[in-house]
């Protein structure tokens, strides 16, 4: 077992608060909406994630992940697909040649109450069945009962049965009670070795939220300051709307700043998000409002 | 379709794109910010009209000064005159308390607490129903984000009416035990960095108190004071009630000096201050008086730091750093100065300077050319004795008073930008190494307005505050402020407080 050495930042959460709703207010106008929004979509992890998962509706997500809208709006693909683990072979098939990424969730998803072993077993899994990113989560039971180092470990081994995927780290937020418990989660997920942090599983309410978001990106950016190492971060839950998705943009540009701002070291886990930024994207070239008949499900 | 062909991505999607490479060296880790998405510009609309020229609102009606003079308003983004207003001599402002008087006598002295808690709750929702109007016009006169006037001008100045009309009728229970009793005319004279939300701090505990009031805005900021006069016109408040008397200096000191003024009320720079406080001294005139400071914020090891960034922010670049209770001393502990420094150097890059109205624009335009010219003064004073400015690369418009926002290092309590009041968008930054230290060097100032304290610690709070001289304390928090809540000063800061139940003394006879 290693000893952790991260220290303790605190994190006050009336002023947190505070800024991340300052980020709401920016209006983004014209051109430059248009703009975030495609990048918004960039950006998406389209996500699938429940125990009625088929073939069938696995291929509906990545035709919609590779291709949003009819051609003429010129909106890219989203940056993954996410799903369980007995569907990424599928995932892979209908994405095979596109750039779209297969993310699957692992390590006991949602809980991450299960033994090391079937947790390894669980990524090596997916792994084998070709995902290029594993969103595994914390054991949020450890973390609570002060068990930092059994987290760290974990984190670590689960990095190593990763290989080449890329590892998302789910902290879970909306089970951690406070930001403070958010910065530290960070802090010793980056430490033990993760690309990314995310927010939540989806699973839990509080999802994603602009406060616990803004938290994850200052210790993205002390990380950076003191390694020069660039982590990625994914909100991921409860953002459904393009203003929402627009006011996140806004505070990564305010707070981690342009190197970012791109697919590589910023995602969006949604599943219904997609559409509403569609649906302004349509309007912005078009004009008027569509109706949601004529954006497909994906 | 073929599955296989995947839509072309457009480039400038991914002009940032930075894959995972190595660690960046240390000397190159730096951010970005702001530089990922371009904010087109985001006017807001104006739906206020403005006319050409403004009377004096005397005895609940528009008349012009008596010797028929004038001058202009000008918005400080751009230069252009907004309207003409008229200027107030000796006779106007005599006039205006003589109505003041009689409409005391004949009616509001008489006029029952509840009624004039009625009066006030009705000028509270008029303010509301029209805060857009005056959070536009109070922005183009005064040069301030509308984002500030929009989300805190003009709820504040709703708020303050609002809470004071509850006192109203309950006047008994603020001074158990004996029979409070209004003082009869109140002289007010407001600054020009929060016209209305001052015109409310003042007028709003004078009224509910039972006193009528001449209200003297300040030259170059009168707009909004004069589209609450008509505010009051809608409200049907008796004729005389509120008078408000536009114009310069000699109105002001005919306000003073008048012997029909039984209260006098100053919000603006210690200098005049003092004059008022010599020229009613020896009258019986009760005063009150919420002039400059030079507060500090202190920063201890132990503090939340990005957040008390945020708080040195709001602290001094708020409203162009034209704020009286502004944390424009910043005095951090030596072990995480580097680290706050740094963090602030790009925090401010994020700020954004221009155009008032943009509901983009974080700091707007500096009031006058006068204060301009102070602030440059005052900021080239600092170069010459040797502290480092820092201000970040900003576009500012080429028309109108702008200064971008800035700090300086180096600065030690000797200097003059650590003495004196720039009331600008600088901040000067000191270190210290002990509480006791933090302590001494905060009182160590001419004035007492106002101070912050960011640490984690709750209990370090509670024994710091209780050892500063000023007399609003902020701890993990700054510039806040609330109708319930006093808000006054020690030393050269003044004395009185304003708002909450201590708001109300100032204007009765107890």
């Amino acid at each position: 077992m290693t000893k952790l050495k991260i220290p303790i930042r605190p994190v006050d959460q009336i002023m947190t608060e505070e800024r991340a709703a300052s980020f709401s207010k920016r209006s983004i106008k014209s051109q430059s909406k248009l703009v975030a929004l495609k990048l918004a979509i960039s950006m998406m992890d389209l996500t699938t994630l429940e125990g009625k998962d088929t073939p069938g509706k696995v291929e509906h997500l990545c035709r919609k992940a590779i291709q949003p809208a009819a051609p003429r709006y010129g909106v890219p693909s989203t940056a993954a697909v996410c799903v369980y683990p007995n569907l990424v072979p599928c995932a892979k098939r209908f994405t095979a040649g596109t750039g779209v990424k297969v993310a699957a969730v692992a390590t006991a998803f949602p809980s991450g109450l299960m033994p090391l072993s079937i947790k390894l077993d669980d990524v090596r899994a997916a792994v084998g069945y070709g995902a290029d990113e594993i969103d595994m989560v914390i054991d949020r039971g450890a973390f609570l009962a002060g068990e930092y180092n059994q987290v760290s470990d974990e984190i670590m081994a689960v990095k190593q049965a990763c290989g080449a995927a890329h590892l998302k780290v789910i902290l879970e937020t909306g089970e951690l009670g406070t930001l403070d418990r958010v910065r530290f989660a960070s802090d010793l997920a980056m430490h033990a070795g993760a690309d990314f942090i995310k927010t939540s599983t989806g699973k839990v309410s509080p999802a994603a939220t602009m406060p616990v978001t803004l938290v994850m990106f200052e210790a993205i950016r002390d990380y950076f300051f003191e390694t020069g190492v660039r982590i990625g971060m994914k909100p991921a839950g409860g953002i459904k709307t393009a203003k929402e998705a627009l006011a996140y943009l806004v505070m990564l540009n305010e707070v981690l700043g342009a190197d970012w701002m791109t697919p590589e070291l910023f995602r969006f886990g949604a599943s219904t998000l997609a559409n509403d930024v569609l649906m302004q994207i349509a309007k912005l070239v078009d004009g008027p409002y569509q109706s949601s008949d004529y954006f497909s499900l994906p | 379709m073929n599955a296989k062909k995947r839509p072309a991505k457009s480039t400038d999607l991914h002009r940032n794109a930075v894959p995972h490479g190595g660690p960046i060296p240390a000397g190159s880790r730096h951010l970005k910010l702001g530089e990922g998405l371009a904010y087109a510009p985001a006017p807001e609309s104006t739906p206020v009209k403005i006319r050409p020229a403004y009377g004096l609102f005397i005895n609940g009606k528009w008349c012009d000064p008596g010797a028929g003079k004038s001058m202009a308003t000008t918005n400080p983004a751009n230069g252009k005159s907004l309207a003409k207003i008229a200027v107030a001599d000796k006779s106007d402002v005599d006039r205006a308390v003589r109505a003041a008087r009689t409409a005391y006598d004949s009616n509001w002295s008489k006029t029952s607490g509840s009624e004039r808690g009625k009066y006030l709750y009705r000028i509270a929702r008029l303010i509301q129903e029209r805060s857009r109007e005056l959070a536009v016009l109070e922005s183009m006169d005064g040069g301030k984000p509308i984002k500030e006037s929009r989300d805190i001008d003009l709820p504040l100045a709703a708020a303050h009416f609002f809470y004071y009309a509850g006192w109203a009728d309950k006047l008994a229970y603020a001074v158990p035990g004996r029979t409070p009793a209004p003082l009869g005319v109140a002289g007010q004279i407001i600054p020009w960095n929060f016209p209305l939300l001052m015109a409310a701090w003042k007028l709003a505990p004078a009224l509910a108190c039972g006193n009528t009031c001449v209200l003297k805005p300040a030259e170059s900021s009168s707009l909004t004071a004069l589209h609450l006069a008509q505010i009051l016109q809608e409200a049907e408040l008796p004729d005389g009630v509120v008078n408000i008397v536009t114009g310069g200096p000699e109105a002001g000191a005919a306000l003073v000096q008048h012997p029909g003024v039984d209260k006098i009320a100053f919000t603006g720079s210690t200098e005049v201050g003092k004059r008022i406080a010599a020229s009613a001294a020896g009258t019986s005139k009760k005063v009150t008086l919420e002039l400059g400071g030079k507060a500090a914020n202190i920063v201890f090891d132990d503090a939340p730091i990005t957040q008390a960034v945020e708080g040195i922010v709001s602290g001094i670049y708020f409203n162009q750093g034209h704020v009286c209770c502004a944390g424009s001393r910043l005095l951090v502990q030596e072990s995480v100065a580097d680290e706050v420094v740094e963090r602030l150097r790009d925090r401010i890059r994020t700020l954004r300077v221009g155009d008032p109205l943009d509901k983009n624009t974080d700091v707007g335009a500096i009031h006058s050319t006068e204060q301009l010219a102070r602030i440059k003064e005052l900021v080239a004073s600092g170069v010459d004795e040797g502290a480092v400015l820092h201000q970040p690369p900003c576009r500012l418009p080429a028309e109108g008073n702008w200064f971008a926002p800035g700090f300086f290092t180096g600065v030690t309590a000797s200097h003059r930008i650590a003495r004196e009041e720039i009331f600008g968008p600088v901040l000067s930054i000191m270190t210290f190494r002990t509480p006791d230290e933090a302590i001494e060097r905060t009182n160590n100032t001419a004035f007492g307005l106002s101070a912050g304290i960011w640490t984690d610690k709750g209990s370090k709070i509670f024994k710091i505050a209780s050892k500063l001289k000023a007399g609003v304390i902020w701890a993990n928090t700054y510039n806040k402020f609330d109708p319930t809540s006093p808000f006054g000063g020690y030393k050269e800061s003044g004395f009185g407080r304003e708002g909450g139940l201590h708001g109300l003394l100032p204007y009765l006879k107890v």
